[in-house]
C-alpha cells in the first residue's frame, strides 16, 4: 500500500494512548486506514476535526510529528484464483516470498447476505469423528467452534476434519498461533498435497495482538470471493478466537469504553456475531462453512468469550479428555450440532436420531453410576452394565481418533445396545427395534 | 413514509461506531427520523439525545463511509409502520422493509423497500355507512388478507368523533384508495384509505378496556398446556443458556398455538433459524385454514448480524403490527427470540453515549422499558364489543446462564408466565428442558382461568394438575434422598415416590419437537394423558425389593412413550393401550 505523491500528508500527532493516536485532520472517512511512520491504522472516531485512529501494529515509539497518510478507502483485500496457495499476514501481504496478489480490490468486513436470500444447509460434512458425525453432525454453512482447554489436541483435530471435509477451498485464520502451530499446518497442508486448495491469514504470537483483528474479516472476503464468484464450498477455520477477543478487549478498554462482565466490550456478541454470521450456504451453490476455536480457561463455559460465542454458533464441540479410556473425547453431554436435525435421519439412516439420543442418554445414567461409585454405594446390576457399556461407547465412538462411516457407527452403537442392555432398557420406536435390535 | 413537514436540516460534526452527532439548524424532536446522505444513498437513522445545536442520532446502517460535513435532513416523523392489508406471510427487516423486494444476495445500505403492495387489487366491502358516529379505530370496511378477514379501521391517529360522510361501495380498490370520507367536529373533511401510519414507541390504545386474561391458549406442548398454561392475551418468558432449547420451543409454539396471527420477531440471533422459519412455514398445513402457516404469518427479521440500532426497532415494529391486527379482533400470538439482545443493543448505544450504567452495564431504565414493553400485550374488549388478543412470549439468554441479571431480573417482574430452562435438563436430553418446579404460570392462580379449566376441560382438572405438581416435587426430594443415603439405605417407597417423578417427567413433559405426532398433543389427548398417568401414580404397587422398582418403571414408560408417537386412538395406540393395562396388572 503505497502513498500516492498528491496526498495530503499531516504531521501533527496531539493524542497518543497505547493502541490510539488522535490528529486534526478533515475530509475524513469513517473506518478509512491511514499509514503513520509505515504502520496501519484504520480511522475509529471522529469528533469535528479530531481523528482518532487505531494503530495496529501498537503505538510504541511512535512521535507526535510521525508521518500520517490518509488513504481513502477502508481495509481492502484483493481477490482473484491466485489467493490459492498463499499464505498472508494480517494486513493480506504475502508471507511465503511470493509475489503480491493482483485482483480486484473488496472492502473487507463487508455487507451481511440478506435471509431471505439464503438456503437452508443440508449438506452434511463428514468427518470420520463418531463424536462429530453420529452425535453432532456438521454441514456445510454451518459455524462451530471446538471448546477446549489449551492444552487439547484442537489443532491437529481441527486440521484432520478439514482434510477429510471435502471442500473445494480451505482458509486458515490464524489469530495468535504459535510459530510451531502455524508451521504445522503448514505442514500437514504440505503433505496431504492440497496446498492449491488452502489460503492462509495468519498473525502469530510474534505479531502485535491488535493485527488479529483483521485476520476474521480477511479469512471471509476471500472466502465470499469463492463461494460468490465460484460457487464453491469452502471451509473457513479460525483458531484461536479467544486470542481475537482479547484483541478487542485491549482496544475497548484502551478507548476508555465501560466494560462488560470479564471486561470485555458490551459489543461482543455483535462483534463475534459479525464474524460468525459470514456462514452461509448460497441460493446457486456455494456455502462458507466455519469451524473455530474457542479455548477455555479451566474449562469453564460461563465466560464472557465462551457464553457469547456459544449463543451465536450454531452449537459446539467440546473436547475432553477421558481418563477411563486415556483418549481425548468429543463430551457428548456438552457438545451440541444444532443443525444436525437437517440431515440426521434424513441423508443418514432413518434410526440415526433414535440411535444417538438413546447412547447418550445410557451414557448418562453410567456417568450416575459412576457417581454413585465414587460416594461409595452399592451398585445394581443395571449400574455395572452402564459403566461397561460407557467405557465401550467412549472407545468406540466418542474418541477422536474413530474413523469410520456413518452406517458402521450405527452398526457399532446397536452392537453396545445388544451387549449390555434389555429391550426395555433401549427403549427405541418399535419399527427400528425390529429392524436393527441383535439382542434378545 | 418520507416526509418533510419541519424541513430541519443538519450536518454531521462526529461519528462513533453507528453514533453519529449532527449539528442542525432548527428544531427536532427525540426520536424523530433523520437520512444522512452518502453519495447518491441515503441512510435512516433516529435522534436519540438532543444537546443544543448538537443533535445525537443513531444509525440503523454502517457509518463506513460518512464524513464530517455531510447533510442530514429530518422528517418531522417518528420510527413508523405501516399499516394495511398485506402485511401477512411478509418478511420485514428491522424497520418493516420488505427482505423479498431487496436486490441481490447481500444487503445494501439505504436500500429501503415499502412494506406495502401498491399494485395489488382487493376485494374490499364496506362496514360503516354514511351517518354512522365512529372513532380512531373503529371497522368501516374489510377485506381478505390471505384467508384472514382484515379490517380497515378509522385511522388510529384520529383523536376525536367523526361522523361517516360518504363510503365507497364494494369493489375491487388498491391500498390507496379512498375508501371512505369523515368528517370532523369543525366540518372539516377527512379521507380515509386503506393504509395508515403509526410510530412504533407509541402503543395503540383505541380498545374498550383490558381485562385479565382467562381463556387457554392452547399450545400442544404439554408442559406448559397441562402443568402451566399461558392465556390468550398473556405474557410469558423464556430464560435459558444456549442450547437449553429456548427457539426450538418457541417455533413449536409459533407452528402450533390456536392463534389467528403469528409475528415472530427474530431479534438479534441467528440467521439459519430464520431460513428455517422461511423454509418451514410455507410447506406448514394450516389445520385452522386449510391453507399454508405462512399465510397468516408476519416475520420480522433482525438478525445477529444486520444492524444493532434497528435491532432494538424490530419489536417495537412486530408488537405495532400485533397491536394493529388485534384491533380487528383477532388473535395474535407475538414471539421475541431473543429480548435479551434487545437489551444488549440498548446497552451499546448508552455506552457510546457515556450515559452513568447500570447493572452489567445495562441502561437504568432497563426495568421500566421492558415492562413497558410487555404490558403491551393483553386481551381487549373493542368498541363494538367483540375481542381481540397478544399473547406475547419473549425468550431470555441470561449471559453465562445466571438467572440472576439485569434482564432475567426485569423480565420476571413483568411477564406472568415463567418457563425456565435448565442446563441440567437439557443436558440429559430431556426436552423441552422447562424446570418442572421453578417454572410457574401466575394465570393458574386466577379464578377466571380456573372457571374456564372446569367447565372446557374437567371438574376436577386443576386439582389434577396440583396433584401432578406435588408428584414431581416428591419425585424430586425422593431422588435426593436416594443419592444420599444410597438404593438400599432408603425404604422401597422413596424408590416408588421417585419413579412417579420419572413417569410424569419423560411422558408428559418430554416431548419430541421432531416428532411428528409426539411435537403437538391435543387438549383432550393431554386430559386422557394426564389421567392416564395419576392413575398409574395412584396404584399401589407391590414391590419385594428396590432393585424391582426400576426395571418394572422403565417397561411402564416404554409403553407409555410408545403410545405418545402413536396416532391418537389409531389401532397401535389401542395396543400399546391394552398392553399397558396387563403390565400395570402384573404388580397390583
Ligand atoms: N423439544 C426438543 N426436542 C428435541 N430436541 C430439542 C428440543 N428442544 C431443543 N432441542 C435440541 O437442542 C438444540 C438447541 O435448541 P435451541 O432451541 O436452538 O436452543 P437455544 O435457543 O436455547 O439456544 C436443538 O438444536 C435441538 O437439538
Ligand atoms: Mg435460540
Amino acid at each position: 500500500m503505497e502513498t500516492k505523491a498528491f496526498q495530503k500528508i499531516y504531521t501533527k500527532i496531539i493524542q497518543i494512548t497505547k493502541a490510539t493516536c488522535s490528529l486534526r485532520a478533515t475530509g475524513i472517512g469513517y473506518e478509512e486506514l491511514a499509514i503513520i511512520n509505515g504502520r496501519l491504522a484504520q480511522v475509529v472516531k471522529i469528533i469535528g476535526d479530531l481523528v482518532t485512529l487505531q494503530v495496529f501494529g501498537g503505538t510504541e515509539g511512535i512521535p507526535t510529528n510521525a508521518e500520517v497518510v490518509f488513504m481513502g478507502k477502508p481495509p481492502v483485500l484483493s481477490v482473484s484464483d491466485d489467493l490459492a496457495g498463499r499464505f498472508f499476514n494480517a494486513f493480506g501481504n504475502p508471507i511465503d516470498g511470493g509475489p503480491s496478489v493482483d485482483g480486484e480490490e473488496r472492502e473487507i468486513g463487508g455487507p451481511s447476505v440478506n435471509p431471505v436470500r439464503r438456503k437452508q444447509p443440508s449438506e452434511l460434512i463428514a468427518t470420520g469423528i463418531a463424536g462429530i458425525d453420529l452425535n453432532n453432525t456438521i454441514v456445510t454453512g454451518q459455524k462451530i467452534p471446538f471448546f477446549a482447554d489449551p492444552d487439547q489436541p484442537f489443532n491437529q483435530v481441527m486440521a484432520m476434519v478439514a482434510m477429510r471435509a471435502k471442500a473445494d477451498k480451505i482458509i486458515l485464520g490464524g489469530m495468535g498461533l504459535t510459530n510451531d502451530d502455524y508451521l504445522f499446518y503448514k505442514s500437514i497442508f504440505e503433505n496431504a498435497g492440497a496446498l492449491d486448495r488452502i489460503i492462509s491469514f495468519v498473525n502469530t504470537t510474534e505479531d502485535p495482538p491488535v493485527e488479529r483483528l483483521l485476520v476474521p474479516d480477511m479469512a471471509l472476503t476471500a472466502a465470499e470471493y469463492f463461494a460468490v464468484d465460484k460457487q464453491q464450498s469452502v471451509l473457513v477455520l479460525l483458531t484461536d478466537m479467544t486470542l481475537y477477543a482479547d484483541a478487542l478487549s485491549i482496544v475497548s478498554n484502551r478507548m476508555d469504553q465501560i466494560p462488560s462482565k470479564d471486561s470485555m466490550p458490551g459489543s461482543l456478541y455483535s462483534d463475534l456475531a459479525k464474524i460468525y454470521e459470514k456462514a452461509v450456504q448460497f441460493p446457486d451453490g456455494g456455502s462458507i462453512t466455519i469451524i473455530a476455536v474457542t479455548t477455555l480457561s479451566g474449562g469453564d463455559i460461563t465466560h464472557a468469550i465462551p457464553d457469547n460465542t456459544g449463543y451465536i454458533t450454531e452449537g459446539q464441540l467440546f473436547l475432553r479428555k477421558d481418563s477411563d479410556i486415556g483418549k481425548v473425547v468429543v463430551d457428548p453431554f456438552r457438545s451440541l450440532s444444532r443443525l444436525k436435525q437437517l440431515v440426521i435421519g434424513k441423508k443418514t439412516r432413518k434410526d440415526h436420531p433414535q440411535v444417538m439420543n438413546t447412547a447418550i442418554r445410557l451414557f448418562a445414567d453410567a456417568a450416575q453410576a459412576k457417581t454413585k461409585l465414587e460416594n461409595g454405594f452399592d451398585l445394581t446390576d443395571y449400574d455395572e452394565r452402564t459403566l461397561k457399556f460407557g467405557k465401550e461407547y467412549s472407545d468406540k465412538l466418542l474418541a477422536i481418533d474413530v474413523n469410520v462411516d456413518i452406517d458402521n457407527m450405527l452398526k457399532t452403537a446397536w452392537r453396545l445396545f445388544a451387549k449390555h442392555f434389555t429391550r426395555a432398557e433401549v427403549a427405541i420406536r418399535s419399527e427400528f427395534m425390529e429392524q436393527y435390535w441383535k439382542g434378545e | 413514509m418520507k416526509k418533510t413537514v419541519t424541513n430541519t436540516k443538519g450536518k454531521i460534526a462526529g461519528i462513533i461506531s453507528n453514533l453519529v452527532i449532527v449539528e442542525v439548524d432548527g428544531p427536532v424532536s427525540q426520536n424523530e427520523i433523520c437520512y444522512i446522505s452518502l453519495t447518491g444513498i441515503n441512510l435512516m437513522a433516529e435522534v436519540i439525545k438532543v444537546f443544543e445545536k448538537k443533535v445525537f442520532v443513531q444509525v440503523f446502517e454502517s457509518t463506513r463511509g460518512l464524513k464530517v460535513g455531510q447533510e442530514v435532513e429530518f422528517t418531522g416523523a417518528m420510527l413508523e409502520v405501516t399499516l394495511g392489508p398485506g402485511i401477512l406471510s411478509r418478511n420485514y427487516d428491522g424497520l418493516q422493509h420488505d427482505l423479498d423486494k431487496m436486490d441481490g444476495v447481500f444487503l445494501k445500505r439505504g436500500d429501503y423497500t415499502q412494506a406495502l403492495n401498491f399494485e395489488k387489487l382487493w376485494d374490499y366491502k364496506p362496514i360503516a355507512k354514511a351517518g354512522d358516529t365512529v372513532y380512531a379505530g373503529d371497522w368501516i370496511g374489510e377485506v381478505t388478507e390471505n384467508v384472514m378477514p382484515h379490517k380497515i379501521m378509522v385511522p388510529f391517529k384520529l383523536s376525536d368523533k367523526y361522523t361517516v360522510k360518504s363510503v365507497v361501495k364494494a369493489g375491487k380498490y388498491d391500498v390507496n384508495k379512498m375508501v371512505a370520507i369523515l368528517t370532523d367536529k369543525k366540518n372539516k373533511d377527512i379521507e380515509v384509505s386503506m393504509i395508515q401510519t403509526w410510530p412504533v414507541k407509541v402503543p395503540i390504545k383505541n380498545y374498550k378496556n383490558k381485562p385479565r386474561p382467562f381463556k387457554l391458549l392452547e399450545t400442544g406442548v404439554r408442559t406448559i398446556d397441562t402443568l402451566n398454561p399461558i392465556v390468550e392475551g398473556g405474557t410469558g418468558f423464556i430464560p435459558g443458556p444456549f442450547g437449553s432449547g429456548k427457539t426450538v420451543l418457541q417455533h413449536a409454539i409459533s407452528k402450533q398455538a390456536e392463534a389467528d396471527i403469528v409475528i415472530v420477531a427474530a431479534c438479534g440471533e441467528r440467521a439459519n433459524e430464520v431460513v428455517e422459519i422461511f423454509t418451514e412455514f410455507p410447506e406448514i398445513d394450516d389445520p385452522r385454514t386449510g391453507r399454508k402457516l405462512m399465510e397468516r404469518t408476519t416475520i420480522i427479521a433482525n438478525t445477529s448480524n444486520m444492524p444493532v440500532a434497528a435491532r432494538e426497532a424490530s419489536v417495537y415494529t412486530a408488537m405495532t403490527i400485533a397491536e394493529y391486527y388485534r384491533s380487528m379482533g383477532l388473535k395474535v400470538l407475538l414471539l421475541a427470540d431473543s429480548t435479551s439482545r434487545w437489551a444488549q443493543a440498548l446497552r451499546e448505544m448508552s455506552n457510546r453515549m457515556e450515559e452513568l450504567p447500570g447493572q452489567d452495564a445495562f441502561p437504568m431504565d432497563l426495568p421500566a422499558i421492558i415492562s413497558n414493553f410487555y404490558s403491551r400485550a393483553g386481551f381487549t374488549y373493542l368498541n363494538n364489543g367483540e375481542t381481540g388478543s397478544i399473547t406475547f412470549i419473549g425468550t431470555v439468554s441470561p449471559a453465562g446462564g445466571n438467572l440472576k441479571e439485569p434482564v432475567t431480573e426485569s423480565t420476571k417482574k413483568a411477564a406472568r408466565c415463567f418457563y425456565a430452562l435448565s442446563q441440567q435438563r437439557a443436558d440429559s436430553k430431556r426436552y423441552p428442558a422447562i424446570d418442572p418446579i421453578d417454572s410457574y404460570s401466575k394465570y393458574l392462580e386466577y379464578p377466571e382461568l380456573q372457571d374456564y379449566l372446569r367447565e372446557n376441560i374437567s371438574k376436577d382438572w386443576i386439582d389434577k394438575v396440583l396433584t401432578a405438581k406435588n408428584y414431581l416435587l416428591r419425585g424430586k426430594e425422593a431422588s435426593e434422598q436416594i443419592n444420599i443415603l444410597g438404593d438400599d439405605g432408603v425404604p422401597i417407597d422413596y424408590h416408588l415416590r421417585f419413579w412417579r417423578g420419572e413417569v410424569i417427567d419423560f411422558v408428559i413433559l418430554q416431548q419430541d419437537a421432531f416428532d411428528d405426532i409426539d411435537k403437538q398433543t391435543t387438549l383432550e389427548r393431554q386430559k386422557f394423558l394426564l389421567e392416564k398417568v395419576l392413575d398409574i401414580c395412584e396404584t399401589e404397587f407391590q414391590f419385594e425389593s428396590f432393585d424391582e422398582v426400576n426395571p418394572y418403571f422403565k417397561r411402564v414408560i416404554n409403553n407409555l412413550k410408545q403410545m405418545n408417537y402413536s396416532e391418537f386412538k389409531s389401532e397401535k395406540f389401542n395396543n400399546y393401550l391394552t398392553e399397558l393395562t396387563s403390565i400395570i396388572d402384573e404388580r397390583k
